[in-house]
């Protein structure tokens, strides 16, 4: 039987280094052992929260996250679309959003961690209006919305995007993440925020403590 | 003018890694001066004689000791066509990229810089600042790193993976950015710019690793900052940079602007007689700052990274927060005033 852990060190170490032919040979030394749903399960979320925490601690680059994020969905996205892909049930209906600017580096790496991680989001994109967001949002019933900044007046307009999901009786739970709630830990409770990621892979944390709430 | 120096002559002998009269003072104020007017950000940075008049009404109310005569950062981008989205309450962004695909690098004409209106319009602020505060106040000047302003001309994801999986054209990209960046800095030290901030986030470790840095970003900046006909400073813009200050200061860059994610006494410990240090406070969280809060965190960096000279107090993103009150930089400054006097006594006391 693999040691998921050799497993998780090698796949991460061949992710920062960009090195696909090394992903790919760890990811096959996984399905000797692993089904494709486990090999997701039990190496490649260990690895992508490994490279976040890294990102957290100032050891890994925004660059070497960012492209982790996307060869893993190179890897991932045919698994996912196998018959016998990672289970679709009992997910919470999740989007991600980037307000007012065109910032969309965090949102782009969020949502590949998240992927990788066998869960389905909704991306509006980025440059979007409050009142765009809250119409997409209660069309789409999300349960999750996720709004990634990396400008202060988009962070402190996710205040106005509390209120009026809560003046319409929305009880959707509202995670932030992005450089102005890292640079300022008090910012996410000032705009009314459910939770904070401080890194891509804390946010699939969050996402899992919200489910379980749910469920 | 405490102690009889002039701002000038205060940042000159810090950059010298000896103790002025007091710690200097870099308030990185440009939206400000809109509220200062009491005019709209687009309406503030329309006109060169706004920026002017902002700038000397802040230098003074702040007592600070530079000009900036950054308009916005997505400026040098407008000259390359993009579109600018002015905000009420932040600093202006860049809206869709120039460079829809890498392939479009191909073709890139770089603009002309003392015939595109919008960097002429600096380039007129700078005039008219320099016969305000002939020789008296340094005017910082700001250009973009050849490096970091390809996230501003395609897109900060489509940019990584340029710079990893097509060497050839990020090269021809640089090849194009080098010779804009050195013709537009060099246009801002002959208009009246002292010296030129180079805005280099992408080369922090924050967003790249050092290897990688040292294959891109390194040597781009020795090539550019070679060719600018002047002082220069780098600034990492909230970017993390312990681990590369080594290197940057073989760029030949006299200042590094540093981040608040790392520690002052440890950067000045390794910047010591090789490059200034300029930094670091919080900006984001400066906006709800007590007086007594802003006094603590001056007295802190003061005593980080002040003795000995070869420091600039200053933000860590290289621009404040149109969110910051008055009433905090007032603070800011007052705490500098007070405790940045030197010798700094205060610190065996």
């Amino acid at each position: 039987m693999a040691d998921p852990h050799k497993l998780i060190d090698s796949l991460a170490g061949a992710l920062v280094s960009l090195d696909r032919l090394e992903v790919r040979m760890v990811l096959t030394r996984a399905g000797e052992f692993f089904s494709p749903v486990q090999i997701i399960e039990k190496v490649v979320s260990p690895a992508l929260e490994r490279i976040g925490d890294g990102w957290s601690r100032g050891d890994v680059s925004l660059s070497q996250v960012y492209m982790s994020g996307r060869i893993c969905e190179e890897f991932i996205n045919p698994v996912v679309l196998l018959p016998e892909g990672i289970s679709k049930k009992n997910q919470s209906r999740m989007a991600i959003a980037v307000l007012l600017d065109h910032h969309s580096l965090g949102k782009k790496i969020v949502c590949a961690f998240i992927r990788a991680a066998g869960f389905e989001i909704m991306d509006y994109g980025q440059g979007l209006t409050v009142d765009n967001l809250i119409k997409n949002t209660t069309r789409d019933k999300i349960e999750i919305l996720m709004l990634s900044a990396l400008m202060l007046p988009s962070a402190l307009r996710v205040k106005e995007v509390r209120q009026k999901l809560n003046e319409g009786g929305c009880s959707t739970k509202v995670i932030v993440g992005g450089a102005p709630f890292l640079f300022d830990s008090e910012l996410w409770k000032e705009v009314g925020a459910d939770a904070l990621g401080r890194n891509a892979s804390e946010a699939i944390e969050i996402i899992n403590s919200i489910r379980g709430e749910v469920n | 003018m405490a102690g009889g120096m002039t701002s000038l002559q205060r940042v000159l002998t810090t950059l010298g890694h000896k103790e002025p009269d007091r710690v200097p003072l870099f308030l990185l104020l440009t939206m400000h001066g809109a509220r200062e007017l009491g005019i709209s950000i687009r309406e503030y940075f329309s006109k060169a004689e706004n920026v002017v008049e902002g700038q000397l009404r802040m230098l003074r109310k702040y007592r600070n000791d530079c000009i900036y005569s950054l308009f916005y950062a997505p400026i040098e981008v407008e000259a390359w066509g993009a579109e600018v989205l002015f905000s009420e309450d932040g600093p202006p962004n860049s809206g869709a990229p120039v460079l829809r695909s890498p392939e479009d690098i191909k073709k890139l004409e770089p603009p002309k810089v003392r015939e595109t209106a919008c960097l002429v319009k600096v380039l007129q602020a700078q005039r008219l600042l320099k016969e305000k505060v002939s020789g008296e106040v340094p005017i910082i000047g700001v250009a973009m790193s050849p490096f970091s302003l390809p996230v501003m001309q395609m897109g900060f994801a489509g940019y990584i993976e340029l710079m990893y999986e097509q060497p050839d054209l990020f090269d021809h990209l640089m090849k194009i950015n080098e010779e804009f960046c050195v013709e537009w800095a060099n246009a801002q030290l002959e208009a009246g710019a002292t010296a030129i901030c180079y805005f280099d986030p992408v080369s922090s470790t924050t967003i790249i690793p050092r290897d990688m840095y040292l294959k891109t970003g390194f040597g781009i900046a020795k090539r550019t900052l070679s060719r600018i006909k002047g002082p220069t400073a780098t600034h990492m813009a909230s970017g993390r940079c312990l681990p590369i200050l080594g290197d940057i200061a073989e760029t030949g860059t006299a200042v590094v602007g540093v981040s608040m994610l790392e520690d002052l006494s440890e950067i000045k410990a390794v910047c010591k007689g090789k490059l200034a240090v300029m930094g670091n406070l919080n900006g984001i969280e400066m906006r709800r700052w007590t007086h007594e809060q802003a006094e603590a965190v001056i007295k802190e960096a003061i005593s980080k990274a002040g003795p000995g000279g070869g420091y600039i107090l200053s933000d860590n993103h290289g621009e404040i927060p149109y969110q910051v009150p008055d009433g905090v930089l007032l603070a800011v400054s007052e705490a500098v005033h007070e405790w940045g006097r030197y010798p700094l006594d205060w610190l065996n006391a």
